[in-house]
């Protein structure tokens, strides 16, 4: 089986972070980079099932030079080779059809079976990258997995709903799944496996390098501005050590139940 | 090309809450002139929907006929692809919902349609569909323009409805073919957990984080809900951990819960463990980052220890 995983270096943002007035960008000193959440999921996700079948795991980034290190990450985790499109541009258009795009012509290019992302990135949740790049494929796909079972030519699966309920069903291969976290308790690389990871095969392509002219990247939408969420509201802080914070609590905890509450 | 295609979401012959969001945000494009407003559902039984979906402004429900009770993702895709031919909307709206996420994307991508999905607000300017998302845990608000013919917000739930008075609309029923090519096939449902506690129905729940840090720290706060009458419950990553079974997730892959208070230790806040608490009446949130999302949502907040804290409650609410 030939497994793809996409992964996705997401930023997270200071406290303090500063909006650059006119360019629609965050300022990326206020900017720190990890794996994406989902995508460590994912990876193992992927790992196990290559492990179960002999089966190879590329894994795949959008980006610049951060999204190699979400490869390097990926190759840590088990991974075979890696690959990184070099456009940092579409990264940071936030943009899940352009992504998408990209992904689907790696995936095309390595005739893979089966391709995994996280349901969602932490930084710009779309919650759509994967769909969507099912969409460009044109193969059976399903979002939110929490269960992955291979039988034969097809994927038995659980999918997450609301509410705690699930669905189990049966996809046909190739097909492209969305994971979420709890899957699976995704492994720690140990030092020896990162050093390894270095070795490890990453090629780094262009669009062009995968037949894709810029002017015919597609975009979902156009961003006019960034901008911080209307402050107020918010809640009343309680000041002090923890011991009258507690008190304050029990205060509030008691007036909303309007009793004691009993020990 | 004009009007507005409110794309509702039915489940096990129920119609789900999101799909009054949807027609109520449909309602609202449908007034500030997007043109008409249709509202669709896609189910083996879509006329019995009709009652629950009419309200007054919208022009017509249109059901889609499903060859098999559980619509999958590709006959939803199918479904929408013969709605945009029949009805050719300006703007379609999706809940991002489980369901939404399975079907949507995959529609504007292969029919190249504009796009954005988890949007907080959509609205219409200049005969174009633009919206607001949230990045970063919603700390920075992106304004979109969508660009593309029709253009498809999917709205993250939020709890609206519409203000527009039930009203009965218009039916018509289109049909689509048999079961698509790569269909899912349904194998069953697996039901939420029902043993253990039932965190919807308590008044006072301490709920804990990340900030717990292990299993250790699960137990020692757990003693402390006992000690002062609360409840256990957890967000999402002490589920996935296997330190809190699942019946005692918040959130919405878990349990939607309206205790009156709702004590919040170490949860940064993250936006689907805050749609399980919208409904809760006064939150308290104990945190050590000050920049955690869910002191926006809290009606009080410590930047503290929360062991600290946890530590110190028992004696005042003994």
């Amino acid at each position: 089986m030939r497994l793809l995983v996409c992964v996705k270096q997401v930023g997270s943002l200071d406290e303090d972070f500063e909006l650059r007035p006119g360019a629609a960008q965050v300022d990326p000193d206020s900017v720190e980079w990890s794996l994406n959440e989902w995508d460590a999921f994912a990876i193992e996700a992927a790992v196990r099932m290559a492990e179960a079948d002999r089966g190879e795991v590329v894994a795949a980034s959008v980006g610049g030079e951060e999204a190699a290190q979400a490869l390097l990450d990926a190759l840590a985790r088990g991974a075979d080779r890696a690959i990184r499109v070099d456009e940092p541009e579409l990264q940071r258009l936030h943009d899940p059809l352009a992504t998408a795009r990209a992904l689907a012509l790696v995936a095309e290019r390595e005739s893979v079976d089966v391709t995994l992302c996280g349901v969602q990135s932490s930084d710009s949740p779309h919650g759509a990258t994967g769909v969507a790049l099912a969409g460009y494929l044109g193969v059976a796909h399903v979002a939110v997995v929490r269960a992955i079972q291979a039988e034969g030519a097809s994927l038995v699966l659980e999918r997450e709903l609301e509410g705690g309920l699930a669905e189990r069903l049966r996809v046909p291969l190739p097909a492209v799944l969305t994971v979420q976290t709890g899957i699976n308790q995704p492994r720690y690389a140990s030092f020896r496996a990162v050093k390894k990871a270095k070795e490890k095969p990453l090629e780094t392509l262009s669009l062009q390098d995968l037949g894709l002219d810029q002017e015919d990247v597609p975009r979902g939408a156009e961003l006019l501005e960034l901008s911080t969420p209307p402050s107020g509201g918010g809640a009343e802080m309680i000041d002090g050590d923890a011991e009258e914070i507690a008190a304050r609590i029990a205060e509030v905890v008691r007036r909303r139940l309007g009793t004691e509450v009993a020990s | 090309v004009s009007g507005v295609l409110a794309i509702c979401e039915a489940r096990r012959g129920e119609v789900r809450d999101v799909s009054l969001e949807i027609i109520a945000a449909g309602l609202e494009l449908s007034e500030n002139g997007a043109g008409e407003l249709n509202v669709a559902v896609v189910d083996a039984d879509p006329e019995s929907h009709a009652a629950t979906l009419g309200f007054r402004g919208v022009s017509a429900l249109v059901g889609v006929r499903a060859p098999d009770p559980q619509p999958d993702a590709r006959t939803m895709e199918v479904a929408l692809d013969v709605l945009v031919d029949e009805l050719a909307p300006a703007a379609i709206l999706v809940p991002y919902s489980a369901d939404g996420q399975g079907y949507a994307p995959a529609v504007a991508a292969s029919r190249g349609f504009g796009f954005c999905a988890n949007a907080l607000e959509v609205g219409w300017e200049t005969d174009s569909v633009t919206a607001k998302r949230g990045l970063y845990g919603d700390r920075v608000i992106a304004s979109v323009r969508l660009t593309g013919t029709p253009s498809l917000v999917m709205l993250r739930p939020r709890g609206t409805r519409p203000s527009a008075q039930q009203a009965s609309v218009p039916y018509r029923q289109l049909e689509i073919p048999d079961p698509p090519a790569m269909a899912a096939e349904h194998l069953g449902w697996v039901e939420p957990e029902a043993e253990g506690v039932d965190i919807t129905k308590a008044d006072f729940l301490l709920s804990v984080g990340r900030g717990v840090e292990d299993e250790d720290g699960v137990e020692e706060l757990l003693a402390v809900a006992e000690q002062v009458g609360a409840t256990l419950s957890s967000s999402r990553p002490l589920v996935d951990a296997g330190w809190v079974e699942s019946g005692r997730q918040v959130g919405q892959s878990g349990r939607t819960v309206k205790p009156k208070v709702y004590l919040a230790l170490g949860i940064s806040g993250a936006i689907q463990h805050l749609a399980g608490i919208r409904e809760a009446g006064t939150v308290i949130a104990v945190n050590t980052d000050p920049g955690a999302p869910i002191f926006m949502q809290a009606d009080y907040g410590a930047v503290a220890d929360l062991f600290e804290v946890a530590k110190a409650l028992p004696k005042h609410l003994g």
